[in-house]
């Protein structure tokens, strides 16, 4: 039960009236990396935010750890080990470099803490260069560099990346490809959204699709990947 | 003019400034931050002021009421937002106004229960009491070199909090992004009601040092609220160091105003304003 750092069950969101998300069932256990895939708008992103206590569902639960945090403090799920890379990467323009790492700085459960300053800056030499460069001064693939370095300064057990290759070129995005999976190597759990999903279910050791705010598919990554019917019906690839 | 009144000219003009800025710091913070129009922002300033003379009175020493008071005005600040302002984060300014016009109109009352209508002065502290002698005839008060001091700490602190700190760091995230900044792990809104408190005490704090100075009475918030708005509009919206540099150029302005052109000395602020909005609309140091 302690293995599981994230669970929610059967959630219920709306955005006013609309229903985005029926039910859903959906985990992330010690060390493990989650894809989490779907169309354009079939709730992904929605129940990222739900379960990290951005939007309140109208049903359903969300453990962290065990505990029910389904009407906790954004802050108090963050604190149990969870950071979260947004859509879009949420960096803070008015801000230095070194500034966006250091106000996030904290040690992680129980107080270990892998990640500081240092060793961020080394896993990120670009940003090393810039450290005192305002966060708007950044190319694309930089601010996301920032955007994960900065969760990682809050020693996570996990980490939730919501398409963090989006809108970068190629060689940026094979870079930050690279980095997660160093990030997975060194132990930290990761929940992977990404229209890539050839690279997703390549990383996932699981995979959930989301069609129309349902499960439409959760199991071994190489189960969906093999199943080209599959494929079709729920990605359109 | 010669050198020594030119002299007492400046002083009065940079203190003026300096007690705006206490004022208008915690303002700017406010509306950069949380983005809430505080009318009730000078009533703040008259609470400080009342708090002054009357426990003043009551201990016989000013150092010890503002001892006294400034706690009390924390715990004010953290009360009222956690009362009214944190449900208005979200809402139009138009509620903000209306709630905080309304508050203006509570305070005035409560003054007026607690501590009548009349107009009150509190002593120097013995001290301060004293004068600087410039030229045979004129001489500049201690206690107003003391009051920019102490301004001049506190904007030094300031500024060393917001930009030099975590916390400050935190602070500033909070203005661009307040869920990333929860989603970091960090209770933003107990950050806010630290903004809000402090920002009270600030002004608080103003109406306490400078109630020797200018004597305590009914409605003096409005006046300071006005003048501070005009230095949050000139300054740049939510920028501490544009306060600044609005309250110098304000306080300055309107001291060599009166000397000068006495006739349109009312005027001058509001012709910077004037000038600065068509000039450079988000204000000297605002964001655009």
């Amino acid at each position: 039960m302690t293995d599981t750092l994230l669970q929610a069950s059967s959630l219920h969101t709306y955005y006013g009236v609309s229903h985005i998300l029926h039910g859903v069932d959906f985990s992330a256990r010690k060390g493990e990396t989650v894809g989490l895939m779907g169309r354009n708008g079939m709730g992904k992103t929605t129940l990222l935010k739900t379960m990290l206590g951005l939007v309140r569902p109208r049903e359903g639960q969300v453990r962290v750890r065990g505990e029910d945090m389904t009407q906790a403090a954004t802050h108090a799920i963050a604190r149990r080990g969870i950071a979260y890379v947004p859509e879009g990467r949420g960096i803070f323009p008015n801000l230095s470099v070194r500034e966006n790492l250091v106000m996030a700085a904290r040690a992680g459960v129980d107080g270990h803490r892998e990640w500081d300053f240092d060793r961020v800056i080394d896993t990120f030499p670009r940003l090393g260069e810039r450290l005192s460069n305002g966060g708007a001064q950044l190319s694309g693939g930089e601010q996301q560099m920032l955007t994960i370095g900065r969760a990682l300064m809050t020693n996570p057990d996990l980490l939730i990346l919501d398409e963090a290759t989006e809108g970068l070129a190629p060689l940026i995005a094979r870079e930050i490809w690279s980095i997660i999976k160093t990030i997975r190597a060194s132990g930290i759990a990761t929940v992977i959204v990404d229209k890539n999903y050839a690279a997703v279910m390549a990383l996932a050791d699981r995979s959930v699709v989301l069609v129309k705010g349902r499960v439409a598919f959760a199991g071994a990554s190489s189960e969906l990947s093999e199943n080209q019917e599959l494929m079709h019906r729920f990605l359109g690839v | 003019m010669d050198f020594a009144f030119f002299l007492i000219q400046l002083l009065n003009g940079l203190q003026y400034g300096l007690l705006l800025f206490l004022v208008a710091s915690g303002l700017t913070l406010v509306f950069g931050i949380m983005g809430i129009i505080n009318l009730a922002h000078g009533s703040f300033y008259m609470v400080g002021a009342y708090l002054a003379w009357s426990l003043s009175s009551l201990t016989g020493s000013l150092a010890a009421a503002i001892l006294l008071a400034i706690p009390l005005t924390v715990i004010l600040g953290m009360a009222l937002e956690r009362l009214l302002f944190r449900h208005l984060y979200q809402r139009d300014h138009l509620y903000q106004v209306l709630l905080t016009y309304g508050l203006i109109l509570v305070f005035e009352e409560l003054r007026s229960i607690i501590w009548g209508d009349d107009v009150h002065g509190v002593v120097v502290p013995a001290l301060l009491n004293a004068s600087i002698p410039l030229t045979d005839n004129l001489s500049y008060p201690v206690y107003r070199l003391a009051i920019s001091g102490v301004c001049l700490l506190l904007a030094a602190g300031l500024y060393f909090l917001i930009q030099k700190t975590r916390l400050g760091m935190m602070i500033r995230a909070g203005a661009s992004n307040r869920d990333m900044v929860q989603s970091l792990g960090i209770d933003i809104k107990l950050i806010y009601t630290l903004v809000f408190a402090l920002g009270i005490a600030l002004a608080a704090f103003a109406g306490m040092i400078n109630a020797p100075l200018s004597s305590v009475f009914p409605n003096m918030g409005s006046q300071v609220l006005i003048i501070c708005f005009v230095v949050v509009v000139i300054g740049g919206i939510g920028s501490v160091k544009g306060a600044m540099a609005a309250s110098l150029m304000i306080g300055l302005g309107e001291t060599f105003g009166q000397v000068l052109m006495p006739d349109f000395a009312g005027m001058i602020v509001y012709v910077l304003m004037a000038i600065v909005l068509v000039w450079r609309p988000e204000g000297l140091f605002g964001r655009a």
